[in-house]
Protein backbone atom coordinates (compact mmCIF):
# COMPACT_ATOMS: atom_id res chain seq x y z
CA UNK A 1 0.00 0.00 0.00
CA UNK A 2 2.43 2.56 1.20
CA UNK A 3 4.63 1.59 -2.08
CA UNK A 4 1.87 2.15 -4.71
CA UNK A 5 1.31 5.96 -2.57
CA UNK A 6 5.42 6.50 -3.14
CA UNK A 7 4.80 5.03 -7.13
CA UNK A 8 1.64 7.26 -7.61
CA UNK A 9 3.22 10.44 -6.43
CA UNK A 10 6.16 9.49 -8.17
CA UNK A 11 3.85 9.07 -11.19
CA UNK A 12 2.22 12.10 -10.89
CA UNK A 13 5.23 14.93 -10.14
CA UNK A 14 7.60 13.10 -12.41
CA UNK A 15 7.00 15.43 -15.52
CA UNK A 16 6.78 18.46 -14.05
CA UNK A 17 10.00 17.72 -12.02
CA UNK A 18 11.72 17.02 -15.02
CA UNK A 19 10.27 20.01 -17.15
CA UNK A 20 12.39 22.10 -14.30
CA UNK A 21 15.12 19.87 -13.65
CA UNK A 22 17.57 22.22 -15.48
CA UNK A 23 16.83 25.32 -13.33
CA UNK A 24 17.00 23.00 -10.21
CA UNK A 25 20.59 21.55 -11.21
CA UNK A 26 21.61 25.16 -12.07
CA UNK A 27 20.57 26.66 -8.65
CA UNK A 28 22.53 23.86 -6.88
CA UNK A 29 25.63 24.18 -9.20
CA UNK A 30 25.98 27.87 -8.63
CA UNK A 31 24.33 28.70 -5.07
CA UNK A 32 24.29 25.52 -3.17
CA UNK A 33 27.68 23.90 -4.14
CA UNK A 34 29.67 27.06 -3.13
CA UNK A 35 27.49 27.51 0.35
CA UNK A 36 30.05 24.00 1.12
CA UNK A 37 33.02 26.61 -0.07
CA UNK A 38 32.46 28.67 3.45
CA UNK A 39 35.01 26.53 5.08
CA UNK A 40 37.62 28.23 3.27
CA UNK A 41 37.16 30.48 6.15
CA UNK A 42 38.39 28.28 8.87
CA UNK A 43 41.32 27.24 6.97
CA UNK A 44 45.04 28.40 5.96
CA UNK A 45 43.59 28.06 2.07
CA UNK A 46 46.95 26.92 -0.36
CA UNK A 47 46.06 26.73 -4.01
CA UNK A 48 48.07 23.37 -4.18
CA UNK A 49 46.05 21.21 -1.82
CA UNK A 50 42.62 22.50 -2.14
CA UNK A 51 39.70 23.22 -0.37
CA UNK A 52 40.14 20.02 1.29
CA UNK A 53 43.65 19.46 1.13
CA UNK A 54 43.91 22.99 3.30
CA UNK A 55 44.93 22.75 6.84
CA UNK A 56 42.07 23.88 9.96
CA UNK A 57 42.80 26.53 11.11
CA UNK A 58 39.55 27.17 13.17
CA UNK A 59 38.73 30.78 14.17
CA UNK A 60 42.72 32.10 13.01
CA UNK A 61 41.03 34.29 10.50
CA UNK A 62 38.19 35.76 12.02
CA UNK A 63 40.64 36.67 14.74
CA UNK A 64 42.74 37.99 12.70
CA UNK A 65 40.12 40.12 10.64
CA UNK A 66 38.66 41.80 13.90
CA UNK A 67 41.97 42.46 15.22
CA UNK A 68 42.41 44.95 12.84
CA UNK A 69 41.02 48.55 12.74
CA UNK A 70 39.83 47.35 9.10
CA UNK A 71 36.37 45.13 9.76
CA UNK A 72 35.15 48.20 12.28
CA UNK A 73 35.84 50.31 8.86
CA UNK A 74 34.46 48.50 6.57
CA UNK A 75 31.27 47.41 8.54
CA UNK A 76 30.92 51.03 9.25
CA UNK A 77 30.68 52.29 5.79
CA UNK A 78 28.59 49.35 5.20
CA UNK A 79 25.93 50.32 6.73
CA UNK A 80 26.41 54.07 7.01
CA UNK A 81 26.43 54.47 2.95
CA UNK A 82 23.40 52.32 3.13
CA UNK A 83 21.27 53.86 5.62
CA UNK A 84 21.78 56.90 4.11
CA UNK A 85 21.16 55.45 0.21
CA UNK A 86 17.96 54.46 1.67
CA UNK A 87 16.41 57.21 3.49
CA UNK A 88 18.07 59.67 0.96
CA UNK A 89 16.52 58.04 -2.00
CA UNK A 90 12.79 57.07 -0.05
CA UNK A 91 11.83 60.58 0.74
CA UNK A 92 12.97 61.81 -2.58
CA UNK A 93 11.84 59.20 -4.95
CA UNK A 94 8.12 59.57 -2.36
CA UNK A 95 7.97 63.27 -3.17
CA UNK A 96 8.73 62.89 -7.12
CA UNK A 97 6.19 60.24 -6.95
CA UNK A 98 3.75 62.30 -5.60
CA UNK A 99 4.63 65.28 -7.73
CA UNK A 100 4.31 62.90 -10.99
CA UNK A 101 0.34 62.19 -9.55
CA UNK A 102 -0.30 65.84 -9.84
CA UNK A 103 0.83 66.51 -13.50
CA UNK A 104 -0.59 65.69 -16.98
CA UNK A 105 -0.24 62.86 -18.68
CA UNK A 106 1.18 64.87 -21.27
CA UNK A 107 4.44 65.70 -19.52
CA UNK A 108 4.92 62.76 -17.64
CA UNK A 109 6.36 60.67 -20.11
CA UNK A 110 9.28 63.00 -20.91
CA UNK A 111 9.73 63.84 -17.11
CA UNK A 112 9.58 59.67 -16.60
CA UNK A 113 11.94 58.93 -19.32
CA UNK A 114 15.08 61.39 -18.51
CA UNK A 115 14.37 60.49 -15.05
CA UNK A 116 14.54 56.33 -15.39
CA UNK A 117 17.80 56.69 -17.96
CA UNK A 118 20.58 56.60 -15.49
CA UNK A 119 19.56 53.69 -14.02
CA UNK A 120 20.20 52.03 -17.28
CA UNK A 121 23.65 53.00 -17.09
CA UNK A 122 26.81 50.22 -15.56
CA UNK A 123 28.91 51.81 -12.78
CA UNK A 124 31.38 51.73 -15.25
CA UNK A 125 29.60 54.33 -17.39
CA UNK A 126 28.98 56.05 -14.28
CA UNK A 127 32.65 56.66 -12.95
CA UNK A 128 33.66 58.66 -16.31
CA UNK A 129 30.13 60.64 -15.82
CA UNK A 130 31.46 61.68 -12.17
CA UNK A 131 35.06 62.38 -13.77
CA UNK A 132 33.75 64.53 -15.98
CA UNK A 133 32.38 66.65 -13.07
CA UNK A 134 35.45 65.98 -10.43
CA UNK A 135 38.52 65.13 -12.95
CA UNK A 136 41.93 67.76 -10.94
CA UNK A 137 42.95 69.25 -14.17
CA UNK A 138 39.34 69.05 -16.56
CA UNK A 139 36.98 68.64 -14.50
CA UNK A 140 33.58 70.49 -14.84
CA UNK A 141 33.66 71.70 -11.21
CA UNK A 142 36.97 72.41 -11.10
CA UNK A 143 36.24 74.60 -14.14
CA UNK A 144 33.72 76.94 -12.44
CA UNK A 145 36.07 77.06 -9.18
CA UNK A 146 39.09 78.13 -11.00
CA UNK A 147 36.60 80.39 -12.95
CA UNK A 148 35.23 82.07 -9.78
CA UNK A 149 39.06 82.62 -8.66
CA UNK A 150 39.52 79.59 -5.91
CA UNK A 151 41.37 76.68 -5.55
CA UNK A 152 41.08 73.59 -7.42
CA UNK A 153 40.25 70.55 -5.05
CA UNK A 154 42.04 67.71 -5.91
CA UNK A 155 38.48 65.38 -5.15
CA UNK A 156 39.87 61.67 -6.05
CA UNK A 157 43.03 62.60 -3.17
CA UNK A 158 40.17 63.88 -0.35
CA UNK A 159 38.32 61.63 1.72
CA UNK A 160 36.16 64.07 3.78
CA UNK A 161 34.28 64.92 0.56
CA UNK A 162 33.42 61.20 -0.95
CA UNK A 163 30.49 60.69 1.64
CA UNK A 164 28.17 63.42 0.29
CA UNK A 165 29.67 62.48 -3.99
CA UNK A 166 28.59 58.98 -3.48
CA UNK A 167 25.11 59.69 -1.88
CA UNK A 168 24.88 62.14 -4.37
CA UNK A 169 26.02 59.93 -7.22
CA UNK A 170 23.35 57.05 -5.77
CA UNK A 171 20.64 59.35 -5.79
CA UNK A 172 20.74 60.76 -9.14
CA UNK A 173 21.11 56.84 -10.21
CA UNK A 174 18.87 55.34 -8.37
CA UNK A 175 16.03 58.16 -8.22
CA UNK A 176 14.35 57.78 -11.14
CA UNK A 177 13.35 53.65 -10.80
CA UNK A 178 12.20 54.34 -7.16
CA UNK A 179 10.25 57.31 -8.08
CA UNK A 180 8.40 54.86 -10.59
CA UNK A 181 8.14 52.15 -8.03
CA UNK A 182 6.14 54.33 -5.41
CA UNK A 183 4.07 55.68 -8.32
CA UNK A 184 2.82 52.21 -9.68
CA UNK A 185 1.71 52.10 -5.67
CA UNK A 186 -0.01 55.40 -6.39
CA UNK A 187 -1.99 54.35 -9.26
CA UNK A 188 -3.25 51.22 -7.64
CA UNK A 189 -4.82 53.43 -4.74
CA UNK A 190 -8.45 53.55 -5.06
CA UNK A 191 -10.04 56.52 -7.34
CA UNK A 192 -13.00 56.60 -4.88
CA UNK A 193 -11.33 57.59 -2.11
CA UNK A 194 -10.06 60.83 -3.98
CA UNK A 195 -13.58 61.41 -4.89
CA UNK A 196 -15.29 61.03 -1.84
CA UNK A 197 -12.65 63.57 -0.37
CA UNK A 198 -13.04 66.24 -2.71
CA UNK A 199 -17.00 66.48 -2.53
CA UNK A 200 -16.20 66.88 1.54
CA UNK A 201 -14.03 69.97 -0.13
CA UNK A 202 -10.28 68.50 0.55
CA UNK A 203 -7.45 70.79 -0.81
CA UNK A 204 -5.17 69.60 -2.81
CA UNK A 205 -2.11 69.52 -0.43
CA UNK A 206 -5.02 67.13 2.14
CA UNK A 207 -5.30 64.74 -0.15
CA UNK A 208 -1.70 64.08 -0.05
CA UNK A 209 -1.59 63.99 3.69
CA UNK A 210 -4.17 62.20 4.71
CA UNK A 211 -4.82 59.64 1.28
CA UNK A 212 -1.67 59.33 -0.63
CA UNK A 213 0.32 58.97 1.82
CA UNK A 214 -1.46 56.89 4.10
CA UNK A 215 -2.43 54.49 1.27
CA UNK A 216 1.13 54.03 0.75
CA UNK A 217 2.60 53.04 4.17
CA UNK A 218 2.78 49.48 3.79
CA UNK A 219 4.64 49.45 0.64
CA UNK A 220 6.91 52.33 2.06
CA UNK A 221 7.46 50.43 5.12
CA UNK A 222 7.95 46.54 3.66
CA UNK A 223 10.24 48.13 0.92
CA UNK A 224 12.25 49.98 3.83
CA UNK A 225 12.69 46.50 5.90
CA UNK A 226 13.66 44.99 2.46
CA UNK A 227 16.44 47.13 2.26
CA UNK A 228 17.38 46.65 6.08
CA UNK A 229 17.82 42.88 5.44
CA UNK A 230 20.38 43.68 2.43
CA UNK A 231 22.17 46.22 4.93
CA UNK A 232 25.69 44.25 4.91
CA UNK A 233 25.64 43.70 0.84
CA UNK A 234 27.30 47.20 -0.02
CA UNK A 235 26.92 48.58 -3.80
CA UNK A 236 30.56 47.07 -5.11
CA UNK A 237 30.16 49.18 -8.63
CA UNK A 238 29.37 52.38 -6.72
CA UNK A 239 32.33 52.27 -4.64
CA UNK A 240 34.88 50.32 -6.51
CA UNK A 241 34.68 52.35 -9.91
CA UNK A 242 33.22 56.09 -8.90
CA UNK A 243 36.31 56.97 -6.59
CA UNK A 244 38.60 55.14 -8.92
CA UNK A 245 39.55 52.74 -6.39
CA UNK A 246 42.12 55.13 -4.81
CA UNK A 247 43.45 54.51 -1.33
CA UNK A 248 43.98 57.63 -0.17
CA UNK A 249 39.79 57.68 0.10
CA UNK A 250 39.54 54.21 1.35
CA UNK A 251 38.83 55.49 4.98
CA UNK A 252 35.14 56.77 3.85
CA UNK A 253 35.00 54.81 0.62
CA UNK A 254 35.47 51.59 1.23
CA UNK A 255 33.02 48.92 2.57
CA UNK A 256 32.58 45.22 2.61
CA UNK A 257 32.54 44.21 -0.84
CA UNK A 258 35.21 46.47 -2.02
CA UNK A 259 37.76 44.96 1.05
CA UNK A 260 37.10 41.18 -0.29
CA UNK A 261 37.72 41.59 -4.06
CA UNK A 262 40.82 43.61 -3.10
CA UNK A 263 41.68 40.94 -0.96
CA UNK A 264 40.95 38.72 -3.45
CA UNK A 265 42.50 40.43 -6.66
CA UNK A 266 45.69 42.92 -5.06
CA UNK A 267 46.89 40.96 -1.76
CA UNK A 268 45.65 36.96 -3.05
CA UNK A 269 44.99 36.42 0.47
CA UNK A 270 42.13 33.65 -0.23
CA UNK A 271 41.18 33.01 3.38
CA UNK A 272 41.08 36.48 4.53
CA UNK A 273 38.53 37.51 1.82
CA UNK A 274 36.74 34.64 2.89
CA UNK A 275 36.61 34.79 6.48
CA UNK A 276 35.22 38.11 5.48
CA UNK A 277 32.79 37.13 2.77
CA UNK A 278 31.28 34.30 5.36
CA UNK A 279 31.20 37.25 8.14
CA UNK A 280 28.66 39.50 5.14
CA UNK A 281 26.94 36.73 4.53
CA UNK A 282 26.40 35.28 8.32
CA UNK A 283 25.29 39.20 9.48
CA UNK A 284 23.16 39.45 6.19
CA UNK A 285 21.51 36.04 6.64
CA UNK A 286 20.65 37.10 10.32
CA UNK A 287 19.37 40.73 8.94
CA UNK A 288 17.13 38.89 6.09
CA UNK A 289 14.99 36.64 8.68
CA UNK A 290 14.67 39.14 11.62
CA UNK A 291 13.56 41.89 8.58
CA UNK A 292 10.86 38.93 7.20
CA UNK A 293 9.86 38.43 11.07
CA UNK A 294 8.82 41.98 11.57
CA UNK A 295 7.43 41.90 8.33
CA UNK A 296 5.30 39.27 8.81
CA UNK A 297 4.01 40.44 12.09
CA UNK A 298 2.74 43.90 9.84
CA UNK A 299 1.57 42.39 6.74
CA UNK A 300 1.41 38.17 6.36
CA UNK A 301 0.92 39.13 2.53
CA UNK A 302 4.37 40.35 2.09
CA UNK A 303 6.41 38.76 3.70
CA UNK A 304 9.38 36.61 1.75
CA UNK A 305 9.04 33.36 3.06
CA UNK B 1 -4.45 83.72 -11.30
CA UNK B 2 -5.60 80.89 -9.65
CA UNK B 3 -4.02 79.57 -6.43
CA UNK B 4 -4.46 76.16 -8.38
CA UNK B 5 -2.54 77.38 -11.28
CA UNK B 6 0.67 78.43 -9.23
CA UNK B 7 0.70 75.05 -8.14
CA UNK B 8 1.13 73.57 -11.43
CA UNK B 9 3.97 75.96 -12.33
CA UNK B 10 5.76 75.39 -9.67
CA UNK B 11 5.32 71.64 -9.76
CA UNK B 12 6.49 72.14 -13.50
CA UNK B 13 9.62 73.79 -12.67
CA UNK B 14 10.74 71.42 -10.27
CA UNK B 15 10.38 68.98 -12.61
CA UNK B 16 12.30 70.59 -15.47
CA UNK B 17 14.90 71.32 -12.52
CA UNK B 18 15.26 67.56 -12.19
CA UNK B 19 15.03 66.93 -15.77
CA UNK B 20 18.17 69.18 -16.18
CA UNK B 21 20.37 67.53 -13.81
CA UNK B 22 19.33 64.31 -15.33
CA UNK B 23 20.49 65.55 -18.70
CA UNK B 24 23.68 67.82 -18.35
CA UNK B 25 25.37 65.14 -17.40
CA UNK B 26 24.79 62.83 -20.21
CA UNK B 27 25.39 66.10 -22.31
CA UNK B 28 28.38 66.41 -21.26
CA UNK B 29 29.72 63.06 -21.59
CA UNK B 30 29.29 63.27 -25.36
CA UNK B 31 30.37 67.05 -25.56
CA UNK B 32 34.05 65.92 -24.33
CA UNK B 33 34.02 62.72 -26.49
CA UNK B 34 33.62 65.63 -29.62
CA UNK B 35 36.00 68.28 -28.04
CA UNK B 36 39.44 69.00 -29.59
CA UNK B 37 42.60 67.64 -27.48
CA UNK B 38 44.05 71.43 -27.45
CA UNK B 39 40.77 72.68 -25.94
CA UNK B 40 40.61 70.80 -23.40
CA UNK B 41 44.30 71.32 -22.46
CA UNK B 42 43.42 74.66 -22.11
CA UNK B 43 39.45 75.40 -20.53
CA UNK B 44 38.82 71.69 -19.07
CA UNK B 45 35.58 70.10 -20.08
CA UNK B 46 33.27 72.12 -21.12
CA UNK B 47 29.18 71.89 -22.08
CA UNK B 48 29.83 73.74 -24.99
CA UNK B 49 33.70 73.52 -26.26
CA UNK B 50 35.43 76.07 -28.45
CA UNK B 51 36.02 73.66 -31.18
CA UNK B 52 33.57 70.61 -31.83
CA UNK B 53 35.55 67.21 -33.91
CA UNK B 54 34.55 64.09 -34.63
CA UNK B 55 38.24 63.11 -34.49
CA UNK B 56 38.27 61.02 -31.47
CA UNK B 57 35.33 58.83 -33.24
CA UNK B 58 37.25 58.77 -36.72
CA UNK B 59 40.05 57.28 -35.03
CA UNK B 60 37.83 54.33 -33.96
CA UNK B 61 36.33 54.13 -37.40
CA UNK B 62 39.66 53.81 -39.02
CA UNK B 63 40.82 50.81 -36.63
CA UNK B 64 37.41 49.45 -35.78
CA UNK B 65 38.73 45.95 -34.15
CA UNK B 66 38.79 46.48 -30.51
CA UNK B 67 35.15 47.99 -30.50
CA UNK B 68 33.39 46.21 -32.68
CA UNK B 69 35.13 43.33 -31.29
CA UNK B 70 33.27 44.18 -27.65
CA UNK B 71 30.59 44.53 -29.66
CA UNK B 72 30.19 41.42 -30.72
CA UNK B 73 31.06 39.89 -27.03
CA UNK B 74 28.28 41.82 -25.71
CA UNK B 75 26.09 41.17 -28.20
CA UNK B 76 26.49 37.19 -28.12
CA UNK B 77 25.96 37.57 -24.28
CA UNK B 78 23.62 39.39 -24.21
CA UNK B 79 21.65 37.74 -26.64
CA UNK B 80 22.57 33.95 -25.87
CA UNK B 81 22.18 34.92 -22.10
CA UNK B 82 18.99 36.34 -22.23
CA UNK B 83 17.69 33.20 -24.00
CA UNK B 84 19.07 30.87 -21.85
CA UNK B 85 18.09 33.01 -18.80
CA UNK B 86 14.60 32.92 -20.19
CA UNK B 87 13.94 29.06 -20.76
CA UNK B 88 15.18 28.20 -17.11
CA UNK B 89 13.17 31.21 -15.13
CA UNK B 90 10.36 29.96 -17.36
CA UNK B 91 10.53 26.18 -16.31
CA UNK B 92 10.96 26.98 -13.03
CA UNK B 93 8.54 30.00 -13.00
CA UNK B 94 5.55 27.67 -14.00
CA UNK B 95 6.61 24.36 -12.16
CA UNK B 96 5.83 26.43 -9.17
CA UNK B 97 2.76 28.23 -10.95
CA UNK B 98 1.32 25.08 -10.42
CA UNK B 99 -0.44 24.32 -7.12
CA UNK B 100 -0.87 20.55 -7.83
CA UNK B 101 2.35 19.88 -8.05
CA UNK B 102 3.67 17.60 -5.20
CA UNK B 103 7.29 19.34 -5.01
CA UNK B 104 5.77 22.75 -4.83
CA UNK B 105 6.92 24.02 -1.29
CA UNK B 106 9.94 22.16 -1.33
CA UNK B 107 11.50 23.40 -4.55
CA UNK B 108 9.95 26.90 -3.75
CA UNK B 109 12.00 26.74 0.13
CA UNK B 110 15.33 25.56 -2.32
CA UNK B 111 15.10 28.26 -4.91
CA UNK B 112 14.76 31.22 -2.47
CA UNK B 113 16.57 30.04 0.16
CA UNK B 114 19.54 31.12 -2.16
CA UNK B 115 18.15 34.81 -1.52
CA UNK B 116 19.01 34.49 2.04
CA UNK B 117 22.20 32.93 2.17
CA UNK B 118 25.10 32.85 -0.13
CA UNK B 119 28.97 31.60 -0.16
CA UNK B 120 30.08 34.78 -1.41
CA UNK B 121 32.92 35.73 -3.80
CA UNK B 122 35.73 33.61 -2.97
CA UNK B 123 33.73 29.67 -3.09
CA UNK B 124 32.16 31.16 -6.42
CA UNK B 125 35.20 32.42 -7.91
CA UNK B 126 36.84 28.42 -6.97
CA UNK B 127 33.50 27.10 -8.49
CA UNK B 128 33.82 29.13 -11.95
CA UNK B 129 38.06 28.86 -12.46
CA UNK B 130 38.58 25.20 -10.99
CA UNK B 131 35.84 22.74 -10.79
CA UNK B 132 33.87 24.81 -13.70
CA UNK B 133 36.94 25.55 -15.49
CA UNK B 134 35.33 29.13 -17.27
CA UNK B 135 38.26 31.64 -16.92
CA UNK B 136 38.61 33.20 -20.07
CA UNK B 137 35.84 31.62 -21.74
CA UNK B 138 32.87 33.56 -22.86
CA UNK B 139 30.50 31.68 -20.91
CA UNK B 140 32.20 33.10 -17.74
CA UNK B 141 29.96 36.32 -18.38
CA UNK B 142 26.82 34.29 -19.15
CA UNK B 143 26.44 31.32 -16.95
CA UNK B 144 26.61 33.58 -13.71
CA UNK B 145 23.87 35.46 -13.92
CA UNK B 146 21.41 33.06 -15.52
CA UNK B 147 19.05 32.64 -13.40
CA UNK B 148 17.86 35.12 -10.36
CA UNK B 149 15.34 34.18 -8.14
CA UNK B 150 13.38 37.39 -8.44
CA UNK B 151 12.98 36.65 -11.76
CA UNK B 152 11.29 33.70 -10.98
CA UNK B 153 8.92 35.35 -8.62
CA UNK B 154 7.94 37.76 -11.26
CA UNK B 155 7.24 34.90 -13.59
CA UNK B 156 5.68 32.91 -11.35
CA UNK B 157 3.24 35.55 -10.12
CA UNK B 158 2.48 36.01 -13.50
CA UNK B 159 1.57 32.75 -14.49
CA UNK B 160 -0.36 31.77 -11.35
CA UNK B 161 -3.17 34.27 -13.29
CA UNK B 162 -3.25 31.66 -16.09
CA UNK B 163 -6.75 30.02 -15.57
CA UNK B 164 -5.94 26.16 -14.72
CA UNK B 165 -8.78 25.01 -16.37
CA UNK B 166 -6.50 25.49 -19.77
CA UNK B 167 -3.80 23.08 -18.04
CA UNK B 168 -6.67 21.09 -16.58
CA UNK B 169 -8.35 20.36 -20.11
CA UNK B 170 -5.46 19.86 -21.98
CA UNK B 171 -4.90 17.14 -19.61
CA UNK B 172 -7.47 15.47 -20.42
CA UNK B 173 -6.77 15.27 -23.90
CA UNK B 174 -3.68 13.61 -23.23
CA UNK B 175 -1.40 16.22 -22.97
CA UNK B 176 2.31 15.77 -21.26
CA UNK B 177 3.79 18.51 -18.99
CA UNK B 178 6.16 19.67 -21.42
CA UNK B 179 3.91 20.09 -24.61
CA UNK B 180 1.65 22.12 -22.29
CA UNK B 181 4.31 24.38 -21.05
CA UNK B 182 5.60 24.79 -24.70
CA UNK B 183 2.65 25.31 -26.72
CA UNK B 184 0.20 26.52 -24.33
CA UNK B 185 2.07 28.77 -21.56
CA UNK B 186 4.32 29.91 -23.38
CA UNK B 187 2.44 31.43 -25.74
CA UNK B 188 0.60 32.86 -23.71
CA UNK B 189 3.37 34.36 -21.13
CA UNK B 190 4.31 36.68 -24.19
CA UNK B 191 4.24 39.68 -22.18
CA UNK B 192 6.03 38.39 -18.71
CA UNK B 193 8.98 37.12 -21.25
CA UNK B 194 9.32 40.23 -23.15
CA UNK B 195 9.37 42.39 -19.71
CA UNK B 196 11.78 39.64 -18.08
CA UNK B 197 14.08 39.21 -21.47
CA UNK B 198 14.43 43.46 -21.59
CA UNK B 199 15.71 43.22 -17.78
CA UNK B 200 18.01 40.57 -18.38
CA UNK B 201 19.01 41.65 -21.53
CA UNK B 202 19.85 45.42 -19.40
CA UNK B 203 21.62 43.28 -16.72
CA UNK B 204 23.53 41.18 -19.25
CA UNK B 205 24.53 44.65 -21.62
CA UNK B 206 25.89 46.15 -18.08
CA UNK B 207 27.98 43.46 -17.29
CA UNK B 208 31.52 44.04 -15.87
CA UNK B 209 32.24 42.59 -12.62
CA UNK B 210 32.20 38.73 -13.83
CA UNK B 211 34.47 40.23 -17.51
CA UNK B 212 37.10 41.88 -14.52
CA UNK B 213 37.40 38.15 -12.30
CA UNK B 214 37.47 35.91 -15.04
CA UNK B 215 38.43 37.59 -18.44
CA UNK B 216 42.22 38.06 -19.41
CA UNK B 217 42.31 37.47 -22.83
CA UNK B 218 41.81 40.46 -24.77
CA UNK B 219 39.86 38.88 -27.78
CA UNK B 220 36.80 38.10 -25.05
CA UNK B 221 36.47 41.84 -23.59
CA UNK B 222 33.28 43.16 -23.33
CA UNK B 223 32.46 46.81 -23.88
CA UNK B 224 31.99 47.68 -20.15
CA UNK B 225 35.40 45.66 -19.62
CA UNK B 226 37.03 47.83 -22.37
CA UNK B 227 35.93 50.66 -20.25
CA UNK B 228 37.26 50.09 -16.90
CA UNK B 229 40.87 49.08 -18.42
CA UNK B 230 40.31 52.23 -20.67
CA UNK B 231 39.47 54.20 -17.46
CA UNK B 232 43.11 54.93 -15.83
CA UNK B 233 45.35 54.62 -19.32
CA UNK B 234 44.30 54.15 -23.23
CA UNK B 235 46.79 51.40 -23.69
CA UNK B 236 45.05 48.68 -24.42
CA UNK B 237 43.60 50.30 -27.29
CA UNK B 238 46.85 51.89 -28.81
CA UNK B 239 48.81 48.68 -28.00
CA UNK B 240 46.89 46.51 -30.52
CA UNK B 241 48.88 45.74 -33.61
CA UNK B 242 46.34 46.36 -35.89
CA UNK B 243 45.93 50.06 -34.55
CA UNK B 244 49.82 50.68 -34.85
CA UNK B 245 50.05 49.58 -38.28
CA UNK B 246 47.06 51.55 -39.13
CA UNK B 247 48.30 54.65 -36.92
CA UNK B 248 51.54 54.92 -38.67
CA UNK B 249 50.79 57.70 -40.56
CA UNK B 250 49.72 59.78 -37.94
CA UNK B 251 51.38 61.58 -35.58
CA UNK B 252 50.52 59.83 -32.17
CA UNK B 253 51.25 63.55 -30.13
CA UNK B 254 47.91 64.23 -32.19
CA UNK B 255 46.43 61.18 -30.46
CA UNK B 256 42.88 62.69 -28.91
CA UNK B 257 43.62 60.76 -25.85
CA UNK B 258 40.96 62.25 -23.40
CA UNK B 259 38.02 62.72 -26.03
CA UNK B 260 38.59 59.17 -27.18
CA UNK B 261 38.17 57.91 -23.63
CA UNK B 262 34.31 59.45 -23.51
CA UNK B 263 33.57 58.30 -27.37
CA UNK B 264 34.34 54.60 -25.65
CA UNK B 265 31.70 55.98 -23.00
CA UNK B 266 29.09 56.87 -25.49
CA UNK B 267 29.71 54.02 -27.66
CA UNK B 268 28.96 51.87 -25.28
CA UNK B 269 26.22 53.17 -23.44
CA UNK B 270 24.85 54.83 -26.34
CA UNK B 271 22.87 51.79 -28.17
CA UNK B 272 20.46 50.88 -24.69
CA UNK B 273 20.21 54.26 -23.82
CA UNK B 274 18.55 54.79 -27.60
CA UNK B 275 16.72 51.96 -27.71
CA UNK B 276 15.15 52.06 -23.68
CA UNK B 277 12.46 54.97 -24.65
CA UNK B 278 10.65 52.55 -27.30
CA UNK B 279 10.54 49.61 -24.55
CA UNK B 280 9.05 52.03 -21.59
CA UNK B 281 5.87 50.38 -21.86
CA UNK B 282 6.74 47.43 -20.58
CA UNK B 283 9.37 48.13 -18.10
CA UNK B 284 6.62 50.33 -16.40
CA UNK B 285 4.44 47.43 -16.64
CA UNK B 286 6.69 44.86 -15.88
CA UNK B 287 7.06 46.68 -12.60
CA UNK B 288 2.90 46.49 -12.11
CA UNK B 289 3.14 42.57 -13.03
CA UNK B 290 5.04 41.32 -10.20
CA UNK B 291 5.40 44.72 -7.84
CA UNK B 292 4.08 44.51 -4.22
CA UNK B 293 0.72 45.29 -4.09
CA UNK B 294 0.64 48.27 -1.21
Amino acid sequence: MQRSKTVRFFGRNIELFTLSFPSILYIFVMAYLPMFGVIIAFKNYVYDKGILGSEWIGFKNFEFLFASETAFRITRNTVLYNLGYMLLTTVAALAVAILLNEISKKWLRLYQTSMILPYFLSWVVMSYIVMAFLDHQNGFINNWLAAAGLEKIKWYFEAKYWPYILNLVHLWKAIGFSALVYYAGILGIDGELYEAAKIDGAKRWQLITNITLPQLTPLIIILLILSIGSMFRGDFGLHYFVPNNNGMTYATTDIIDTYIYRALSEIGDVSMASAVGLYQSFVGFVLVVTANFIVRKINEDNSLF
Amino acid sequence: MSTNRWFSLAIHAVFVAITISMLVPFALVIMISLSDEQSILHNGFQLIPEIITTSAYEYFLKTPDTILRAYGVTITVSVVGTVISLVLTSILGYTLSRKDYGLNRITSFYVFFTMLFNGGLVPFYILMTQYLQLKDTIWALIVPGLLSPFYVLIMKGFMSKIPTEIIESAKVEGAREWRIYLQLILPLSKPALATLGLFIMFNYWNEWFNAMLFINTQDLVPLQLLLVRTMNTLDFITSRPEFATAMVSFDMSQFPKTSAKFAVVVLSAGPMLLVFPFFQRFFVKGLTIGAIKG
